[in-house]
């Protein structure tokens, strides 16, 4: 029971602290016995090859996939035993890979129903769109490049202002913890740039975790990398440690 | 364009047209241009067009589709006829029976005693109330029961069917509590007022009609709201739905126990003005009748599914006249049409080929402007425009 007291005496500083995490899917270990810790607005990079676990790693600290064993704590509450719209509410926010918008929704729509207010059927059908809710979902419209498109039916948007927009509906929801699936994946170079630079004015006063394979990328914003194989964690440390790391450069990045 | 930024009042001068030219064909065109015989045709199927109603906010825009809206309607029809019942059944008019002063059907099935769930419906008060609520209440368990544990899609489609299936043979099979497969029929009075009468029938037709626009104005109320939006957002992404901190279920329940509401309140009109209530209102039948009149209206607009129910019921009744043999076939094929054809149903139609040369106002006025015979009316609107 040792180790049981010296962790808890360490998580204090942690917002996010995985220990132990296990996901089996009929026997494959998608993640195994895996541990890590996020500490308060640092920005966390999770590289690895395809299957390494790292979207079920998102999954897991989400609420969408149940783990098998372990904990996941974010600011002492135990993650693993709440319901998807609590971990939310907790303060987690989730970016997926694919951009996941309401297609059928203004972009407009689509940041008014991420903002954090009338998340009760009660609540949703009393729901007054006053004046700062406005002046929030043009100040996020305005971060995200899209402030002259808020009528602009979601569908009609290009790939990267899907993604934006995605981006824009966390924000707007302020959360303690972003979780980012692949933000740049399938954007134009210049678009990636722009993303680039969104993102380094959202990390700001925020703990972060982002999956991403742009390398160029990851060296911009990463204060640590982790890197996962096979649901383990391979590798973690600073960029320039991970580069050099015999095993990183074996399993993924001599490829 | 300019509604997401300023909107505060929920209807748009489009949605107020639509409803001001509703009523008026409901008040004063109909009224005027039918007999009363076909006027209650209008108002029986104006019953149904509450489900329809239920279902454009169920299915249409949650994306949950119901094919078990006859058991809503029924249990409304039921709760209503079960008061109308229990008037008609006082001592005086039942003497002749064993044991006067309780429903006929139960004297026939040896039953000596109103059950005590029957007791209740001697109060009005509490019928009306009943008639909203206890479908609300099943739709509460059976949703519950559902979305909690994420049943969705076809699965909760054939279970609400099963639903259907169940109702009816529970109504059929304890003959003596539910007046089994005749319904519960031979009702009179209303608190003395006898509703058999035409005149009778003719305010029970303006009643009905109130009722419609009342439910037509919360529906548009609950589509304009931030909950409309969530609904449409859940029949597009559940998972960010919840992943935006939303309890996804408890707006599926609250949206189908609504629908379910509705349903009942047609289902109690529907017993008033037509005198009786039957199994074969509940069952798998008329829940899928009722899916297709809200598909031929347009599942995504709140006011085509009140004239795709007058429409086909129209249809239905013109058809089954002179050649009753055919219409099953008619209807099947209109379903198909529009599935293949008009996806989005009358109200479809109306916005891609009338609506755009009416200007503006009508701009966004997907569906009404069709009589209910709709025929005429993609030639008449668009020679009005000319």
């Amino acid at each position: 029971m040792n180790a049981q007291v010296i962790t808890d005496t360490m998580n204090k500083d942690f917002v996010l602290a995985v220990e132990g995490l296990t996901v089996s899917f009929d026997g494959f270990k998608a993640v195994n016995d895996l541990s890590f810790y996020v500490d308060e607005n640092e920005i966390r990079v999770i590289i690895g090859p395809n299957g390494a676990g790292k979207t079920t790693v998102l999954d897991l600290i989400c609420g969408r996939t149940k783990a098998t064993t372990g904990s996941i704590r974010f600011k002492e509450r135990e993650l693993t035993k709440m319901k998807e719209h609590e971990i939310v509410r907790a303060g987690v926010g989730r970016k997926f890979q694919n951009p996941s918008i309401y297609e059928d929704l203004t972009v407009f729509e689509n940041l008014e129903i991420s903002y954090p207010k009338g998340r009760s059927v009660a609540g949703a059908l009393t729901f007054r769109r006053d004046a700062a809710v406005k002046e929030r979902v043009q100040e996020i419209a305005e971060t995200i490049f899209l402030a002259d498109q808020l009528d602009q039916r979601a569908e009609y948007l290009s790939h990267g202002q899907k993604q934006w927009l995605e981006i824009g509906m966390l924000l707007i929801q302020d959360p303690e913890l972003l979780m980012l699936d692949e933000p740049v994946a399938g954007m134009s170079v210049s678009e990636r740039k722009k993303t680039a630079e969104l993102l380094n004015t959202i990390i700001k006063n925020r703990s972060v975790i982002v999956i991403e394979h742009d390398m160029k990328f990851v060296e911009d914003i990463a204060h640590k990398v982790t890197v996962l194989h096979q649901g383990k964690i391979l590798s973690e440390g600073s960029m320039a440690k991970v580069q050099a790391d015999p095993k990183v450069i074996e399993v993924y990045l001599g490829h | 364009m300019s509604k997401a930024s300023g909107r505060t009042f929920f209807l748009r001068p489009q949605d107020i047209i639509g409803i001001v030219v509703l009523a008026f064909i409901l008040v004063v065109v109909l009224p005027l241009t039918l007999d009363n015989f076909r006027l209650q045709f209008v108002g029986k199927y104006l019953t149904y067009a509450f489900v329809a109603l239920g279902l454009v906010l169920c299915w249409g825009y949650a994306g949950i589709l119901s094919l078990g809206q006859g058991v809503f309607f029924g249990l409304g029809g039921y709760c209503m006829a079960m008061f109308l019942k229990l008037e008609a059944s006082s001592p005086a008019n039942t003497k002749i029976q064993t044991t006067p002063g309780i429903p006929d059907f139960m004297d026939w099935n040896q039953i000596t005693e109103l059950p005590w769930f029957w007791e209740p419906f001697k109060s009005f008060g509490f019928t009306t109330v009943a008639v909203v609520l206890v479908p609300a209440f099943f739709a509460l368990v059976l949703g519950y029961a559902m979305f909690k544990r994420r049943v969705g899609g076809v699965y909760f489609a054939i279970i609400t069917q099963a639903l259907a299936a169940i109702m009816t043979i529970l109504i059929i099979g304890q003959q003596g509590y539910t007046g089994g497969i005749n319904g519960i029929t031979d009702l009179r009075t209303l608190h003395g007022w006898d509703i058999r009468t035409d005149s009778a029938k003719t305010i029970l037709y303006f009643v009905c009609v109130a009722l419609l626009i009342a439910c037509i104005l919360l529906a548009f109320y609950v589509k304009s709201s931030k909950l409309g939006r969530i609904l449409v957002a859940m029949r597009d992404k559940e998972d960010r739905v919840r992943f935006s901190g939303y309890d996804v279920s408890s707006f599926k329940i609250f949206v189908f126990c609504l629908a379910a509401s509705l349903s009942a309140i047609g289902g109690a009109m529907f017993t008033l003005q037509v005198g009786f209530m039957s199994p074969s209102f509940v069952g798998i039948v008329p829940s899928i009748e009722m899916v297709i009149y809200t598909a031929v209206g347009g599942r995504l607009s709140i006011l085509g599914a009140i004239y795709g129910t007058l429409v086909v019921n129209w249809a239905k009744t013109s058809f089954s006249e002179s050649f009753p043999e055919l219409w099953l076939f008619g209807l099947g094929g209109l379903f198909i049409a529009v599935v293949l054809i008009f996806p989005n149903g009358i109200a479809g139609l109306w916005q891609t080929y009338i609506a755009p040369h009416l200007g503006p106002l009508f701009g966004g006025v997907a569906k009404r402007k069709a009589t209910p015979p709709a025929p005429p009316s993609p030639g008449t609107a668009p020679a009005a425009a000319e």
